[in-house]
């Protein structure tokens, strides 16, 4: 039964990624594109309970990458994100 | 107190994938998208501080200390990059994203080798575990070669006799060293090569593909690391990793097979043909005639500031040149004398989909004077000037006439329809793709040699004289 929670959490998880992406103008591809890729850094959570619960030597290292890569796509995903939208402004936005 | 903080975790959780699934949708609409990264921003915070409470975790200082050197060369690197870079940051960061997960995957497999069990056991769960870190770790080292090629590092195109039964063959063995991996006798041999293996299969899918296909093959990258961050999510048992990392991996797939259909190629295509190589004698069928015609910045500018309509026309030179905010500058100067100015950009022009309008929007040009291939291709016979920056295959009429070039058939903007065409270029050169552009032949075609940015302020120049 619990495999089965979670194929309904993964089918309606992907119908959400569709509806959300198919609607989008080309303009906003690549921020799109930098948007999501800050999204899956998410699993920089996942990196920080495997390091959490690392006993060998071995498990603490590669815990470890685990957690400085997590970190970096989380952080560096969100930094170019938002000084990309942040240049996003029509003509009324602009200062005459 | 125990079972309150799981249940806050649990909250928490809940809302950042409330928040990412908003951010997202808000992220597509320019009127919307910067609160949407703010939104997504707050549930990727609040879902990290909260995971400090874990009950049964140690390992703080290491953890505290990782997360802080990761987090600052991010913010560093991120803050510092130019506009024109964004491609290949975005390459680095999800590679990033996809060795995480395959670490994660690692540190799990390895508990299970030495005899102990997986966060979530079960067979299910320990399928999971080894495809999401098959799928992360051919995303960690196909996006590190995808950022080398775009930044410039590693230019050449390896392609050699029987690559594909070669690749092949390293594929193969991977899934059966992934295979061992699901059963229940293991070691660290098997384990070993088993990454070692995905670290290679990654490194030879990205090797043959040449700069033009780069931005569906980091779209492609993209989507699989969600897909192993989803993976790695039902291993840990961790809701947020698993909608956040699914949601990235359909939307991402969805988006890489927009990018593929705007160049009329498949992702198969993309993959496994030698497209842009150059060896496959491009523009072949029909026959170049005529010569390219040169003329001088000064000369261009007369005619465009008396011209009603000019159509820009921004492509990958305009990037190498970081000559946006000429371009604006330039547009400018032409609007104050009542030239008509728009923008058309292609759905590939430059490294990614996408691309030319991040570029543009960095300079000031509002995004209502910008336009897509749809949009503006019927104003093209109506142009007095048609201004190609930079552009090449984007606006290469062999797609139209000639069946046997590689980028036949791929939707392109009618540039050559324009009255005047004015291309700035540096040298005689063809594009990325290898193929000769039949466009610069055209009659009414002047090519305008130099580099964008020094051409542009020529022609500003030349426009203000008047």
């Amino acid at each position: 039964m619990e495999g089965f929670v979670a194929l309904y959490i993964f089918m309606l998880a992907a119908f959400t990624g569709y509806e959300i992406i198919s609607k989008v103008p080309t303009i906003l591809h690549t921020p799109l594109m930098s948007g999501s890729n800050f999204v899956h850094g998410i699993v920089l959570v996942g990196a920080m309970v495997a390091l959490g619960h690392a006993e060998s030597d071995l498990e603490k290292i590669i815990g470890f990458i685990a957690v400085l890569l997590g970190a970096g796509n989380a952080v560096g995903g969100y930094v170019v994100t938002e000084r990309m939208l942040e240049m996003f402004k029509s003509t009324k936005d602009k200062d005459k | 107190m125990g079972i309150n903080i799981e249940l806050l975790i649990q909250v928490v959780y809940f809302g950042a994938a409330i928040l990412f699934i908003l951010g997202l949708k808000a992220m597509s609409s320019p009127v919307t998208a910067r609160r949407g990264i703010v939104w997504a921003g707050i549930g990727m915070f609040a879902a990290t501080a909260i995971s400090f409470t874990y009950p049964g975790m140690h390992n703080y200082v290491l953890m505290t200390s990782a997360i802080f050197v990761g987090g600052v060369l991010a913010w560093w690197t991120g803050k510092r990059v130019a506009m024109t870079d964004m491609p290949q940051m975005i390459a680095l960061y999800n590679g990033m994203g996809g060795g995480s997960a395959a670490a994660i995957a690692a540190v799990e497999l390895i508990r299970l080798s030495a005899g102990g069990e997986l966060t979530h056991s079960g067979p299910v769960s320990q399928v999971l575990a080894v495809l999401g870190a098959l799928i992360g770790t051919i995303a960690f080292s196909g996006s590190l070669i995808a950022f080398a090629k775009l930044q410039g590092w590693m230019r050449k195109v390896y392609r050699f006799k029987g690559q594909q039964l070669f690749n092949m063959v390293v594929f193969a063995a991977l899934l059966y060293f992934g295979w061992l991996l699901t059963g229940d006798s293991f070691g660290q041999n098997e384990l070993l090569a088993f990454f070692g293996l995905a670290l290679l299969v990654g490194v030879l899918m990205t090797i043959p593909i040449g700069g033009a296909d780069m931005p569906v093959v980091i779209s492609l990258y993209n989507a699989l690391t969600g897909l192993a961050v989803g993976f790695e999510g039902f291993v840990l048992q961790n809701p947020a990793m698993m909608i956040a990392g699914i949601v990235v991996g359909s939307a991402g797939t969805l988006l890489t097979q927009l990018m593929a259909t705007a160049m009329n190629r498949s992702l198969g295509n993309v993959l496994f043909s030698s497209f842009g190589t150059g060896d496959d004698g491009g523009g072949g069928g029909v026959e170049v005639s005529g010569s390219m015609k040169a003329i001088e910045a000064a000369d261009a500018a007369i005619t465009m500031a008396y011209a009603e309509t000019v159509i820009i026309v921004p492509g990958y030179g305009m990037a190498v040149a970081q000559a946006q905010h000429k371009v604006w500058e330039l547009t400018k100067v032409l609007q104050d004398k009542g030239v008509r100015v728009s923008f058309a950009i292609h759905p590939v022009a430059g490294r990614m989909p996408g691309h030319m309008n991040v570029l543009l929007a960095e300079a000031g040009v509002p995004y209502d004077l910008i336009y897509d291939l749809e949009d503006i291709n019927s104003q093209f016979p109506n142009a007095d000037v048609a201004l190609v920056i930079g552009a090449n295959d984007v606006v290469n009429p062999a797609a139209r006439k000639d069946t046997s070039s590689p980028i036949y058939g791929m939707p392109i903007l009618d540039a050559d329809a324009a009255s005047n065409v004015f291309v700035i270029k540096r040298g005689q050169g063809t594009g990325f793709s290898g193929i000769e552009n039949l466009l610069f032949f055209e009659d009414n075609t002047r090519m305008c040699y130099g580099d964008a940015q020094d051409v542009a302020q020529k022609l500003i120049a030349g426009v203000k004289t008047l």
